[in-house]
């Protein structure tokens, strides 16, 4: 799950991680509000959306007086912002946050992320601070600093420094620096982070070590125990339609074809949309109805995919293991009764239970396209939209 | 031969009361794994399925002499069983349970280095010895009895790969579900290291899917050491980047872990990918034909 940086920034002061002092605002009037209680001579007025590459789109200005506010906050507020992240259609921006502004001397970069290869929390760092951490990975890997997490004893201050001191943070500040990724770090496990980003971390020119920018993700698996985390949750950054599925534990992607597809389990479900291409066809989403699902599951499913106005058809291709084949087949069968199916169905049986799925189909009223294979289906399906 | 598990493999089944633990405890039972007991906090003395259910796995190890586990206990307290299976000495835990908290798995991993315990999963379908043993949720009937490997990150997958193989009259050693989380026990290579020892294993399907790098590294480590064919394909080929995909793991970040590169260092290493999932049997079957190994892979 995402949340906007001035949140990344609320949940990271509460830990003692120097970040500036900011406000958020959903209006020009309390932009300017909170401008005049920071009372600071300049201002930054930042877009809140959550996609990265907000500068470069025109969504990050720093105002200099009280008008300069005004005028870029209501340029900001209201505009939609495209940037490498946001996809083509961009993102409208309806929240700022506006902060002080600060007399940057350095910039850097510290991540903390899970390394796959190792099962590790990593801390990364980096002296080239505002650019993507990518991009310096492919053209200077040298300049990127790593250090593995014991999960048992944590980050060590002997890690931190080294850290601090390989990516030339001045000696004098070595000790904020230290105490800055410490915190960092805690947050990061406290809250069940996937990703903890600061780029840049700046140095500034009144000797401060501070978050200037704050991305942080969560783990999705975790949110049961995040509460306050949850909270945070922007459900208007999100496709009406996963947020749906979200509430019945569906896992729903939206994609720009029109072919609905209803799958058990993920890597089949991808597999589905990679042989719809395969046949020139074009998935409308990616949905794994997991093995859980009950029947009532599979009906919302149903209603989700035929929900998106692209939809000419749907493919349901179902290889039961934990999810049985009659399940899918009774949930398919009510969905269609509740919401009156207009487009073709192509449906792939197998696996648990399968003859039990094929008989309940067969003998509802339903129009009903059956497939021997995934090639077969997604063949039929391609050339049923056509 | 097989890996992993056999005939003689005695089982216990963690979280034995819940439902879903129920329904596949009699499916396993049905296909005739040894499943010697399960364990349910509070419930001990218990008896389900004809299985005796006791408070702790080390209660159920000490009555049955169980070796292997398997986990259906929910994900706010997977991590805990898994810890639980490591503690009592068992030779193999196979954890089903998915949606666990990552950094839960963290700890987890950091726990079991040096410990005797074979993890496989979790978020994962299990194992599978044709006619011998299944441990997990996979449907019997599709596996017969053979001599091709399958391992796989994706359960749906394997299913399908397996059921190509049983139709096409190739059957399996042992059907290996590694899981689709991003931090997991048994991984890719530990499954095609066992196959390769294997003197019945022939032949090895890898099945994999986007993110992460450890088909990659698979990859590598068939060229340098692997003395039988391996044909593989991958997941996702179409997914968008910084999505997730259903498995925790399966999301391309930073530009890292496309189906692309996958499939490139697949190939450069002499592993031929299936174009799609529907023909894993036919591109097995052709490299068993070019290696003269296909009449000894048929088995019905």
């Amino acid at each position: 799950m995402n949340i906007h940086e001035y949140q990344g920034k609320e949940i990271l002061r509460q830990y003692g991680v120097a970040v500036p002092n900011g406000k958020v605002a959903f209006t020009v009037e309390e932009a300017v509000e909170a401008a005049k209680e920071l009372g600071t001579q300049v201002c930054v007025v930042k877009a809140q959306i959550h996609a990265g590459g907000r500068g470069k789109a025109g969504g990050v200005k720093v105002a200099k007086n009280l008008e300069e506010v005004r005028t870029y906050a209501s340029e900001i507020l209201g505009k939609t912002l495209v940037t490498h992240q946001t996809g083509p259609e961009g993102k409208e921006v309806k929240r700022l946050l506006i902060e002080e502004g600060c007399d940057i001397k350095k910039e850097y970069y510290v991540g903390l992320v899970l390394d796959r290869a190792t099962s590790k929390v990593v801390l990364m760092a980096s002296e080239e601070g505002g650019t993507e951490i990518e991009e310096v990975a492919e053209k200077s890997p040298e300049k990127i600093f790593k250090e593995e997490i014991d999960p048992v004893i944590g980050l060590q201050p002997f890690q931190a420094r080294r850290i601090a001191f390989n990516i030339n943070i001045p000696k004098e500040l070595i000790n904020q620096a230290v105490k800055f990724m410490t915190a960092l770090y805690t947050a990061y496990i406290e809250k069940d982070c996937s990703i903890a980003e600061i780029n840049p971390l700046v140095v500034t020119g009144d000797g401060k070590v501070m978050a200037l920018d704050a991305k942080l993700n969560f783990d999705s698996n975790a949110l049961y125990r995040q509460k306050e985390v949850l909270a945070y949750r922007d459900l208007e950054e999100e496709d009406a339609k996963e947020i749906e599925a979200s509430k019945y534990d569906l896992s729903y992607v939206s994609l720009d074809g029109n072919i609905g597809c209803m799958v058990n389990g993920a890597g089949l479900a991808m597999s589905t949309m990679d042989i719809i291409k395969h046949y020139s066809g074009d998935p409308a989403n990616f949905l794994d109805v997991g093995g859980g699902a009950t029947a009532e599951k599979v009906t919302e499913a149903f209603k989700i995919i035929l929900s998106d106005p692209n939809v000419k058809g749907i493919f349901v291709n179902i290889f039961g293991g934990i999810m049985k084949c009659d399940v899918i087949a009774e949930g398919v069968v009510e969905a269609a009764k509740q919401v009156g199916l207009s487009v073709p169905l192509v449906v792939r049986l197998e696996g648990t239970n399968v003859d039990l799925g094929k008989k309940i189909l067969a003998e509802s009223s339903i129009d009903i396209i059956a497939a021997e294979s995934m090639a077969d289906g997604a063949q039929k399906i391609v050339s049923l939209v056509k | 031969m097989s890996v992993f598990i056999n005939k003689d493999t005695k089982v216990i089944v963690q979280g034995i009361t819940g439902s879903t633990a129920l329904f596949h405890t009699k499916q396993m039972l049905e296909y005739g794994t040894q499943i010697v007991g399960g364990t349910s906090p509070g419930k001990g003395g218990m008896e389900v399925e004809g299985v005796p259910v006791f408070n702790t796995v080390k209660d159920a190890v000490e009555a049955t002499g169980a070796v292997a586990s398997v986990i259906y206990v929910p994900a706010p307290f997977a991590a805990d069983a898994i810890i639980e299976a490591v503690d009592a000495d068992l030779d193999l835990a196979i954890c089903i349970t998915e949606h666990i908290p990552v950094l839960d798995m963290v700890k987890v991993k950091r726990y079991m280095e040096g410990k005797k315990t074979r993890l496989v999963g979790p978020n994962c379908p299990g194992v599978i010895t044709p006619d011998e043993c299944k441990i997990g949720i996979m449907p019997g009937y599709i596996h017969t009895k053979g001599h091709v490997g399958v391992v796989s990150r994706s359960g749906t997958l394997t299913y399908e790969a397996v059921h190509q193989l049983t139709t096409a009259g190739l059957g399996q050693t042992t059907a290996v579900g590694i899981g689709g989380d991003p931090v997991n026990g048994t991984n890719f290579i530990d499954v095609l290291k066992a196959f390769n020892e294997d003197p019945e294993t022939y032949a090895v399907i890898m099945i994999g899917e986007i993110g992460g790098t450890a088909e990659e590294e698979a990859a590598e480590w068939v060229k340098a050491n692997m003395t039988k064919p391996v044909v593989g394909f991958i997941g996702g080929r179409t997914a968008p980047a910084g999505k997730r995909m259903g498995h925790a793991g399966a999301i391309i970040s930073g530009g890292k872990g496309t189906a692309d590169e996958k499939i490139r260092v697949m190939n450069e290493c002499g592993i031929k990918v299936a174009d799609t999932p529907s023909v894993m049997g036919e591109t097995l079957i052709g490299v068993l034909k070019e290696q003269g190994l296909y009449e000894k892979c048929k088995t019905h």
